[in-house]
């Protein structure tokens, strides 16, 4: 038996489950596809239903999880290869290429602050712009740079110069090298093999948001947004410094409507689920554009509001007579007529058609699995639903267990979830790693023909 | 091609079948009308037992079979759609498939090996756009025009001919013809449909806000597939002006007309005379009448 523990993702779920088994007294080795921990809910601008800010409520979790004596923290890294069995797993993971070294790197921020390739950043959901060395948020863990590679200029010189190309060298630049006062940037660090010995595996690699792109018959517009971007939008460390305003021309929005089940509970489009926190967000949202605009009007369009959590529907209630009009019925469609965006819908408790004409529209996504779940499945032997979240043992009386022994679920990876659902998954996983690890002997489930 | 026409194509869309039957001819295709063709059904039936409903259609595709076609046409959306639909009860309800044919003992039986298709899907699939595009002889360049789909192309989704949210068939066919095509959101709203009949101020309201949109949009002329919607969004407009005023009107065209146009028939096979709106007037206005060499073909 190995008493080793690796966690894949670093999301809420995921920080839960490697400090409590870290706290347990085992080592665990924390994988993170991106540059840094935090997930999704580093993105959020307050979260239902207290309105506490993420930063205050996750950032120390995650500096616990940055210094922690027995967490080993690999971002930027991304699980190869499995094999093994329960207790003694052995695992190959990528660590990508980083490009600075981090023993040397301090995190002054020097490089990221003159560095002249600007990328869409992913945490402001691509409403502001990174750099191409870059830490993605401020609060990250590690607060140490990587380079995005596909879009570092001096890279592309390199390529340019390798691949003997005709035309115009682009720029050699070098900037965050000449810059760097200890001398972290180093160009020749490759992608590299980590191989380790773990004895339980939790998967917590979270959810992605369906792309508005696949509503064409709503987001034909810069003023239709997702919900992460409004989240973005509405934080006061974001992109617009907490002021709601459209992208197309920054105004405020006067008018605003939210849509909710935008892919989810819908199998023309691929989605029979519900993705569980949308309701809950949306409210959340409509409540904090009122406390942002307190002239302005929001309408939310919903099925029916689903709020099954502790406080939930009293926060429904405080949005409801804060002002916000629930429409019960669905958005056919919703496109720009002048100035405005015209959203036409049904009110099925009147039986009217109805159309509302906004200035800006949130389209409350379906949640999706996580890019490469099926893939990620593939590599460890489990299972997953048709639409890629992993599958329990058992849904009801193992729901942490996936179907091979040694692997556990937390998260969003397993089903569309809120954040306490989350974080009380990821405790859950860690007890059954912390059982596991109890045991002397490894003692994998034979499975019985009966 | 076997070509099932339906009543409106006889009586109130003479245009929609001349342009059509003309244009085909000079892309290399003859559409053979059925013999002893009845009437459609005009609605699907959505009633679980109401099988009565569908020995209308059903009969249409055992005259396809006798016609040795395994592919029937259509160009009024209606007739299309309640084909299509009816085709496809008879292949997947072995049940109702049974019943339906011992009613009609005197019918050879339909095992619903037909394929009911509108005369998009044969442009679109049959001859391509490339083919398309080399049979124009007049591009109609200068035209800006709005498709309008209606409801019965595209709805319910086992039935639609494209996307049923976000259909493109007609905007390539257009732009393939050199026409300007203009974004349209309200392509495949509803016209008010047979509700002219019990609820016309309903269609009144939705003909204005399809037709005010269109001319919002700057759009010379709105191009349909439905002979149901040319009437409603044709009809109304006298009565548009009248309620709500200040509504200088918008002409109403069948794709056939302008396809037929553009591969070289001459205009008055096309009898843009029956069409609602100056159809001729806006097409002189544009240079995009001019005397065919071709004029005679499909005759």
């Amino acid at each position: 038996m190995i008493k080793k523990a690796l966690v894949i993702g670093g999301g809420v779920a995921g920080i839960q489950a490697a400090l409590d088994i870290a706290d347990g007294g085992y080592q665990v080795i924390l994988v993170e596809r991106t540059p840094s921990i935090g997930g999704h809910m580093a993105q959020y601008a307050e979260v239902f239903p207290t309105l506490d800010c993420p930063q205050c409520i996750l950032t120390p979790k995650m500096v616990d999880v940055g210094q922690h004596p027995n967490i080993t923290l690999l971002t930027y890294a991304e699980l190869q290869r499995v094999s093994g069995e329960a207790g003694n797993f052995k695992v190959e993971i990528l660590q990508k290429a980083r490009k600075v070294d981090h023993t040397k790197c301090t995190g002054c921020g020097t490089c990221w602050q003159k560095c002249p390739a600007k990328v869409p950043s992913e945490y402001d959901a691509g409403i502001s712009e990174r750099t191409a060395i870059y830490i993605p948020f401020p609060q990250a863990v590690p607060a140490k740079p990587v380079i995005d590679t596909g879009h570092c200029r001096y890279i592309r010189y390199m390529e340019f110069i390798e691949g003997g190309e005709e035309g115009k060298k682009p720029p050699q630049c070098r900037i965050c090298e000449q810059l760097c006062p200890v001398g972290a940037i180093d160009w020749e660090q490759e992608d590299q093999i980590v191989t380790e010995q773990v004895g339980a595996i939790v998967v917590a690699t979270g959810f992605d948001l369906m792309p508005i792109e696949r509503l064409p018959e709503y987001a034909d517009d810069p003023d239709v947004i997702d919900g992460i971007q409004f989240e973005r939008m509405l934080s006061p460390g974001g992109p617009t410094t907490g002021v709601v305003q459209r992208p197309s021309d920054k105004q405020i929005p006067r008018e605003v409507v939210f849509v909710s089940c935008a892919g989810s509970r819908d199998p023309e489009h691929g989605v029979p689920h519900c993705s569980r926190v949308c309701c809950m967000y949306l409210a959340k949202q409509a409540m904090l554009y009122k406390h942002a605009v307190p002239d302005g009007q929001a309408h939310v369009f919903y099925i029916d509001t689903r709020t099954t959590g502790k406080g939930y529907e009293e926060f429904l209630q405080r949005t409801k007579d804060e002002g916000t009009v629930y429409l019960r019925g669905k958005v056919s469609r919703i496109f720009r007529d002048g100035d405005k965006l015209k959203v036409m819908g049904v009110d099925t408790l009147s039986g009217k058609q109805v159309e509302v004409s906004a200035d800006m529209v949130v389209l409350g996504m379906a949640m999706l699995s996580s890019e490469g779940s099926k893939e990620l499945a593939a590599r460890l032997g489990i299972a997953t639903n048709e639409q890629g979240f992993f599958t329990e043992s058992h849904i009801k009386i193992d729901p942490l267990e996936s179907t091979r022994p040694g692997i556990y679920l937390a998260g969003t990876a397993q089903g569309p979830k809120d954040i306490p659902d989350s974080v009380a998954q990821g405790s859950g996983a860690a007890s059954k790693v912390l059982g596991l690890f109890a045991q002397s002997e490894s003692t994998s489930e034979k499975m019985v023909v009966s | 091609m076997s070509y099932y026409p339906g009543c409106t194509l006889k009586t109130k869309a003479l245009n929609f079948e001349a342009s059509a039957i003309a244009a085909m001819a000079a892309l290399g295709v003859n559409l053979v009308e059925l013999p002893r063709w009845n009437c459609c059904g005009t609605v699907y039936s959505m009633a679980e037992d109401d099988l009565a409903h569908h020995i209308a259609p059903v009969r249409n595709l055992v005259r396809v079979s006798e016609q040795g076609s395994g592919k029937v046409v259509t160009l009024c959306s209606f007739c299309y759609n309640t084909l299509k639909r009816a085709d496809l009860l008879m292949r997947n309800s072995p049940e109702k498939r049974d019943a339906i044919n011992a009613f009609m003992d005197e019918e050879i039986d339909y095992q619903g090996d037909v394929e009911v298709v509108h005369l998009l899907e044969v442009l679109r699939d049959d001859l391509g756009w490339e083919e398309i595009a080399r049979e124009v002889k007049v591009p109609l360049e200068g035209l800006k025009v709005v498709p309008y789909y209606g409801c019965t192309l595209t709805r319910p989704q086992e039935a639609a001919i494209d996307s049923v949210e976000n259909p493109t068939v007609l905007q390539e066919l257009l732009r393939v013809l050199g026409v300007t095509v203009l974004d349209f959101p309200l392509a495949t709203e509803c016209c008010g449909s047979f509700e002219i009949v019990s609820r016309p101020d309903s269609v009144t309201e939705r003909a204005y806000a399809i037709l005010g949109m269109a001319l919002r949009k700057g759009a010379e002329a709105i191009v349909v597939s439905c002979p149901l919607c040319a009437h409603n969004l044709g009809q109304q407009q006298p009565k548009i002006a009248e309620k709500y005023g200040n509504f200088p009107g918008i002409p109403i065209i069948y794709f056939t007309q302008l396809l037929a146009l553009a591969v070289g028939i001459s205009p008055e096979l096309c009898r843009f005379d029956l069409n609602f709106g100056e159809v001729e007037a806006l097409l002189e206005k544009k240079g995009l009448l001019p005397q065919c060499e071709r004029s005679g073909v499909g005759e």
